[in-house]
């Protein structure tokens, strides 16, 4: 080889090494900051306690029952509407209908719609025209669903993690064989029957996977609920669905933006952070583990 | 009840079925009668259609929306292909064992009774003990239902399969090639159990293997392109068929 | 006792006994009819939520072109054509509660591009590299360190990101560059190449794995290098992968969101300098919809400006999406142009078998 050949081959070798090296860097420094500076106020009292004087002292238990809050409303509206779609569309709708290819289309690519854009819609669709509708029928114009609420908060999310889930749902109907559907009908089973009896089962991880990484964007995305039913410091917890609530994501990014004293804050501020961030990445390493299994058991034919 | 009497009524009659499918016509015109107390071989080669033929009698061609099903199939005198026939109902008198073995994926007692749990019928315990006898399988499995179905060798997962048809107690039993990849015995316990079967139920087998259907069928059905080119005793059919494609096709000359 | 009876005719039979199989409530079937109507409806209702929000906000966004009343304050020529400015002369301003307001885009316009440059700029060499390395070069060890790296990455919650660059990273770029404003483009795109490189990275490295191994294998077995197999060889192979990679970490680096609203300063500035602070089209909607009056001319406008987005994004999946299938369809030969000139070698026909 050339001189010039092997200085070619060792620095388009050694660049792409070292692109390597830095995303590597970089995660472990971010991980490494926050899990240095958060450790500090990290304690079952941070985890349990209100806030006190103002943000310094206390904990952000509040922000913790927000999110749990918000992400248990969010599974109860998304899960029984992505797991009956995926089934609608794959065992129900003929295979070649043109809408199902369409419905297909329009989920994959929603996927991508940034989600202030569902913040959007939240505002624009739920408060302002179903919850001033409710108010207008209910309480004769009184305000209590016209405004920022955790049931229009956690709507906005279910629909910004529907496509997750039908995703996820298809994939775990698509990898069930044809050929236990075909023996279930063979038997003598109606197609609920096969479904309910067959299908559902073979498919129960896959769906699993499916909402766990809703749960998991949905404790991580903060634009959706900016507007939608987030605030910042309450008195009390939420009790029903009209209320607003606090919320770590949100928490994190009002401390961090808009603090007085932002050395006061420092310490509440990385250790909630930490808190985000373990939570996100517990649910996400479920969800890789569940999905590992599930194509370990794939590749061994069950 | 006798049993070997000359059994005039045909349990399944099959009138003008005819298939059409999104390449072209699949079966032209069958006309053909199956009686209790005999197995027919269905032999032809690849794409002759034989499949097709089985899945119209239990309306497995439901499932495919781009097929075509025209003529009578008359089960007992009943009609089965009219709409307000359900096929549901349809699929339990009439049990089917594809060539493939496909185990469900769950214990072996679960598969037997996977059948009556569709009807919430009870005697559970004593069907799957008489279906499992009937197929050859009881002896092996006797005390390991609790285990996984896909423990079973081949062999065994199709005779299971056959089993799990046999719960149902059907009237008609259909076979598609049962025994393509099994080894010699489990193909001739599954010979046997059907000898057996063949006094209460129609047997209908198809196979891809013309020893097969020589030496386990009473009557042999040839299809070529879809169409039933002869049908006649096992023994005349093969000593003396009437129709050159038929001795053509036995002697190996095409398959 | 039947045997020997004569064969009866079927409408006989159908006369005498009821069939079996006719159809009558069995067991189940309740079940089957509900179960199936559940299911009808529930994937209606999610269906025709995701129909909603496409004909929502374009709802929202129409009075901007269509609304006389609207017209008052705002309308497209003052969305795109400069405006009088308040020291007299003409400006492109965006100053939604100033009076009067000014609804210029183009600084919105000029920050998301420039954010978004600098972002893909940084991420798409690091991403692109990176699975070049890893599906060209890299023993399995540098696989299991860094695929896991950029998924640990790529869950990592926007708003950490921003915080991240907001607490960190932004005060040591300034200490080291002296800029003026702390928060600016530069800081911008490098919190949102941090968000743009997973997806880079993964579909990247998706199209250089699916290039068939035997490409490689015959350029090296003429002589190459492994570099230059790459380069040459699986590079090419794999680029309606790797340009979608780069369609869709667009995508994403144009609608994020939390990352700008924190660390970009939000200044609605007209400037090409990087070193500026910038306000992004969906940093202008997170920072101003909660003060935007329902019904009036900012709201609207924000719609506009989230339909626009919508509409962006939608479409570079779209784009990228369809990348990736024509890279599967290339590499598995379907793609391939045949000669219609016949050879002279060609077999006679099936007979011949």
């Amino acid at each position: 080889m050339t001189h010039r050949a092997r200085w070619a081959a060792t620095s388009f070798t050694s660049l792409t090494a070292l692109a390597c090296l830095i995303i590597v860097a970089v995660v472990a420094i971010i991980l490494g900051n926050i899990a240095i500076h958060g450790v500090d106020r990290l304690g079952l009292d941070f985890l349990t306690r209100s806030p006190e004087h103002g943000v310094t002292q206390g904990g952000i238990f509040p922000a913790i029952f927000g999110t749990v809050a918000l992400v248990i409303l969010m599974t109860i509206a998304v899960i029984p509407l992505g797991v009956a779609t995926a089934v609608y569309m794959h065992e129900y709708a003929a295979k070649d209908s043109p809408l199902v290819w369409l419905v297909r289309l329009a989920i994959q690519n929603l996927a991508g719609v940034p989600a202030i854009v569902f913040g959007l819609f939240g505002v624009g669709f739920f408060i302002q025209f179903v919850g001033h509708g409710i108010d207008n029928i209910l309480y004769g114009g009184e305000l209590h669903y016209g405004k920022p609420a955790i049931l229009w908060a956690s709507l906005t999310m279910a629909l910004l993690t529907l496509p997750t889930v039908v995703v996820a749902t298809e994939e775990a109907l698509r990898a069930v064989p044809q050929s236990y559907r075909e023996v279930a009908y063979s038997l003598g089973a109606t197609r609920w029957q096969m479904i309910r009896k067959v299908v559902l089962p073979q498919a129960v991880s896959g769906i699993l996977t499916g909402g766990i990484l809703a749960v998991s964007r949905g404790a991580g995305e903060v634009a959706p609920i900016l507007f939608t039913g987030a605030a910042y410091l309450l008195p009390h917890l939420p009790t029903r669905l009209s209320d607003q609530f606090m919320e770590l994501g949100y928490h994190v990014y009002v401390l961090a933006t808009q603090s007085p004293d932002v050395e006061a804050t420092k310490p509440i501020l990385y250790s909630t952070v930490l808190v985000l961030l373990v939570l996100t990445f517990a649910l996400n390493f479920t969800a890789v583990m569940i999905r590992s299994r599930i194509r370990r058991r794939l590749r061994e034919g069950r | 009840m006798k049993v070997d009497d000359v059994v005039t009524e045909a349990r399944l009659r099959i009138e003008s079925l005819s298939v059409w499918g999104t390449r072209g016509q699949i079966l032209r015109g069958i006309r053909l009668d199956v009686h209790r107390g005999e197995i027919l071989a269905v032999i032809g080669p690849a794409g002759a259609g034989k499949t097709t033929f089985l899945r119209c009698l239990n309306r497995m061609t439901d499932l495919d929306p781009g097929l075509l099903v025209t003529g009578d199939i008359f089960i007992d005198g009943h009609p089965t292909l009219t709409p307000e026939v359900d096929a549901v109902l349809l699929r339990r008198k009439v049990g089917m064992v594809f060539s493939v073995p496909v185990p469900l994926p769950m214990t072996i007692r679960q598969n037997l009774a996977f059948g009556l749990s569709l009807t919430g019928n009870g005697r559970a315990a004593e069907r799957i003990e008489s279906a499992l006898k009937a197929a050859f399988l009881w002896d092996e499995v006797k005390d390991r239902l609790h285990e996984p179905a896909r423990n079973l060798s081949g062999g065994q997962q199709q005779r299971l399969c056959l089993a799990r048809t046999l719960v149902m107690e059907p009237d008609v039993l259909l076979l598609d090639e049962p025994c393509s990849g099994l080894d010699p015995i489990s193909t001739r316990k599954i010979e046997e159990a059907l000898q057996e079967l063949k006094r209460d139920l129609a047997v209908i087998l198809v196979t891809n293997n013309v020893k097969q259907a020589a030496r386990a069928s009473d009557r042999t059905a040839f299809l070529l392109f879809g169409e039933l080119v002869e049908v006649a005793p096992t023994d005349e059919l093969f000593t003396n068929p009437r129709e050159t494609r038929t001795r053509d096709y036995i002697e190996g000359r095409f398959g | 006792m039947r045997t020997g009876r004569l064969l009866s005719s079927p409408e006989e039979e159908r006369l005498t006994r009821p069939s079996p199989f006719a159809r009558r409530a069995a067991r189940g079937s309740i079940a089957d009819v509900l179960a199936a109507w559940t299911i009808k409806i529930c994937a209606t209702l999610a269906i025709a939520s995701l129909v909603l929000i496409f004909v929502f906000i374009g709802r929202e966004a129409l009075p901007i072109l269509t609304s006389e009343e609207l017209h008052e304050e705002v309308d497209v020529p003052r969305l795109f054509l400069p405006q009088p400015g308040e020291e007299g002369g003409s400006e492109f301003a965006w100053r939604p509660v100033s009076t009067p307001p000014r609804f210029s885009i183009l600084p919105l316009f000029v920050g998301t591009l420039k954010a978004t440059l600098i972002a893909l700029l940084i991420a798409i060499p690091l991403a692109v590299g990176a699975a070049i390395f890893t599906s060209e070069f890299a023993p399995s060890l540098a696989r299991e360190i860094i695929k896991p790296s950029i998924e640990i990455l790529a869950g990592i919650p926007s708003v950490v990101i921003g915080f991240f660059v907001l607490m960190v990273l932004a005060g040591w770029l300034q200490s080291v560059f002296g800029w003026t404003f702390r928060l600016n483009a530069v800081t911008a795109g490098v919190g949102l190449s941090l968000a743009v490189i997973p997806i880079v990275y993964t579909v990247s490295e998706d199209a250089l794995s699916s290039v068939p191994q035997t490409y490689r294998e015959g350029s090296i077995a003429m002589g190459a290098t492994r570099w230059q197999t790459a380069w040459r060889i699986a590079l090419p192979a794999a680029s309606p992968g790797i340009l979608a990679a780069c369609v869709l970490g667009f995508g994403r680096a144009v609608g994020e969101t939390m990352i700008v609203l924190m660390a970009s300063g939000n200044a609605a500035v007209l400037s090409f300098a990087p070193t500026d602070s910038i306000l992004t089209f969906s940093a202008a909607i997170a920072s101003e919809l909660g003060d935007a009056v329902h019904g009036g001319a900012h709201y609207h406008v924000l719609f506009f400006i989230g339909a626009f987005l919508f509409v962006l994004t939608f479409v570079t999946n779209l784009a990228g999406q369809w990348w990736v299938t024509r890279l599967g369809r290339k590499l598995r030969g379907e793609l391939v142009y045949v000669p219609t000139m016949p050879s002279p070698h060609v077999a006679t026909g099936p007979g011949d078998a």
